[in-house]
């Protein structure tokens, strides 16, 4: 009864959250959802006993989550409304209506006919820590370690592209050769 | 799911929540107690003997001044804001095992709300949650200095976290668990068997990390008084403001009860010294925030970066590094 209660709860307070990301103009209050939803997200992991996957969505989402805000700092003023361009409403509907049914139907058709084989079941005897580990290890070896050559293939782009001027602090140049720079910018 | 089990956990959770934000607000009182030590005065000492009805003047001030909402805030996420700070600092108690278990009437009590098998992960997971609180109030507060509050907590927290989790990963794959019963279990046989002394960079690393996590004096950019006001606190008054403080004192409780409990030893094999043991380790864990503050100026937020990103990420990916090889052969 508890798992059906905490199910209901959880289901009714993400998609809340989710829609009110996707309506309000208000880019504090889209974000702030965004975050609870994701957050809300885990307890589906934890009533189904993953427990490692519901910490690592809660420790992944907060950290993603709080990047968006970073951006959402530096380009808006949060405490206002954002004017929104807003098209046809009727086509937009629609198609994220039509969306959101097709996703169902694909994850749930090889449900409904039970054509779902779990070809790695989860072992008993060990904690869900250690299957998720055996599983990455061995069978989805190759998709993680081409997935860890993306990462560090974005985090030298990243750096490449944020540290032109790095070996020089701002803060230790004294104000008289900033001015100097200024003013040649200006002049060139 | 038994009602036996049931009504356990509703106790030990309103106990959990009565305990530590009485002692949220009593933490409020060594601090003033130790700083004024330290620098030769006397503290708070006119309310009650030696002060200490203090505690109890600040909740009545608290708890009764005049509730304001300023005019251009985000009205909601402002209300919201204190409220997240001090409920994610309630949860992450929910896997610290604060006692060994031990029996009342034939009743075997065991003093952990939840004893999920990732407790670290879960710990870590809602004090980084924790950290939305200031950053929410000062985005929505509507006024420049909580605004630099807020990117200073961002920046705080992307980085931070890194040294934590990296600090923390070479005790776990010593355990190889990540229940902190287990890492207590690890330690059972006494002094000699602490991770500490197999792990000093990890305990040393982490001790910092929990500074910076917690906001406190070395790192206390988020509200620094001198420079920001009082950070994504300016606007706030009253019990709102209040919030945040429990929040901020209760997650230096946890953390002082986390560190022990990873690093020293924990409440050992559980018999009652064991159990004073990890009270006296917490004590000196909490106490050693107040003693930095008394010590300690703040560091520029430049510097902050700097020794996380140049120096302590390095240290701990390459303590992670030789304890994987050592481990190995």
């Amino acid at each position: 009864m508890f798992e059906a209660i905490a199910f209901y709860l959880f289901a009714f307070l993400t998609i809340t959250m989710f829609i009110i990301t996707v309506t309000t103009s208000q880019a504090l209050y889209a974000l702030t959802a965004l975050a609870a939803g994701m957050i809300f997200i885990s307890a589906f992991f934890f009533i189904l006993g993953a427990d490692f996957l519901g910490a690592i969505q809660i420790i992944v989402y907060t950290g993603a989550v709080m990047a968006l805000y970073a951006f959402g700092m530096m380009f808006f003023d949060t405490t206002r409304s954002v004017k929104e361009k807003q098209g046809n409403k009727f086509i937009i509907t629609g198609l994220s209506t039509l969306a959101a049914v097709l996703v169902v139907l694909i994850v749930a058709a090889p449900m409904v006919s039970d054509n779902i084989v779990a070809l790695y079941p989860a072992i008993d005897t060990m904690g869900n820590t250690q299957n998720v580990g055996l599983v990455l290890f061995t069978k989805y070896l190759v998709p993680f370690e081409l997935a860890a050559v993306m990462l560090l293939v974005a985090m030298v782009a990243g750096i490449v592209l944020a540290g032109k001027k790095m070996d020089r602090s701002i803060t230790l140049t004294n104000d008289a050769e900033l001015e100097i720079e200024k003013n040649k910018k200006v002049l060139s | 799911m038994d009602t036996a089990y049931l009504i356990e956990t509703i106790i030990k959770v309103v106990v959990i929540l009565l305990i530590f934000s009485a002692l949220a607000g009593i933490g409020t009182y060594f601090e003033r107690k130790i700083l004024a030590f330290m620098q030769r005065r006397l503290g708070p000492m006119y309310v009650g003997p030696y002060g200490l009805l203090q505690v109890a003047a600040d909740g009545v001030k608290l708890f009764t001044k005049e509730d304001i909402v300023p005019t251009n805030v985000v009205a909601p996420i402002f209300k919201i804001a204190p409220v997240i700070t001090a409920a994610t600092a309630f949860m992450a108690a929910a896997a610290i095992p604060f006692f060994p278990e031990f029996t009342v009437f034939g009743y075997t009590v065991h003093p952990i709300v939840a004893d999920v098998n990732i407790g670290i992960l879960y710990i870590l997971g809602m004090m980084a949650v924790g950290l939305y609180g200031p950053m929410l109030g000062g985005m929505a507060s509507a006024n420049k200095f909580s605004l630099l509050s807020a990117a200073r907590t961002a920046a705080v927290f992307i980085s931070y976290e890194v040294v934590s989790g990296l600090a923390i990963l070479a005790p776990i794959m010593m355990v190889g668990s990540l229940s902190l019963v287990d890492f207590n279990n690890y330690q059972v046989g006494g002094i000699s068997h602490w991770i500490v002394w197999s792990q000093p960079v990890a305990f040393i690393l982490f001790w910092i990390s929990a500074f910076a996590e917690t906001g406190r004096t070395p790192f206390h950019l988020i509200a620094n008084d001198h420079e920001i006001i009082d950070g994504f606190g300016t606007e706030y008054s009253g019990m709102r403001w209040g919030l945040f403080f429990i929040g901020e004192y209760a997650n230096m409780f946890f953390i002082s009860f986390v560190i022990p409990l990873i690093f020293l030893g924990g409440f050992g094999d559980g018999s009652f010294l064991g159990a004073i043991g990890l009270l006296a380790k917490v004590a000196f864990f909490f106490f050693f925030f107040l003693w930095t503050r008394a010590a300690w100026p703040d560091v520029r937020p430049d510097q902050l970066m700097w020794l996380c990103w140049k120096v302590l990420m390095p240290i701990a990916v390459i303590n992670v590094v030789i304890t994987g090889f050592v481990m190995m052969f």
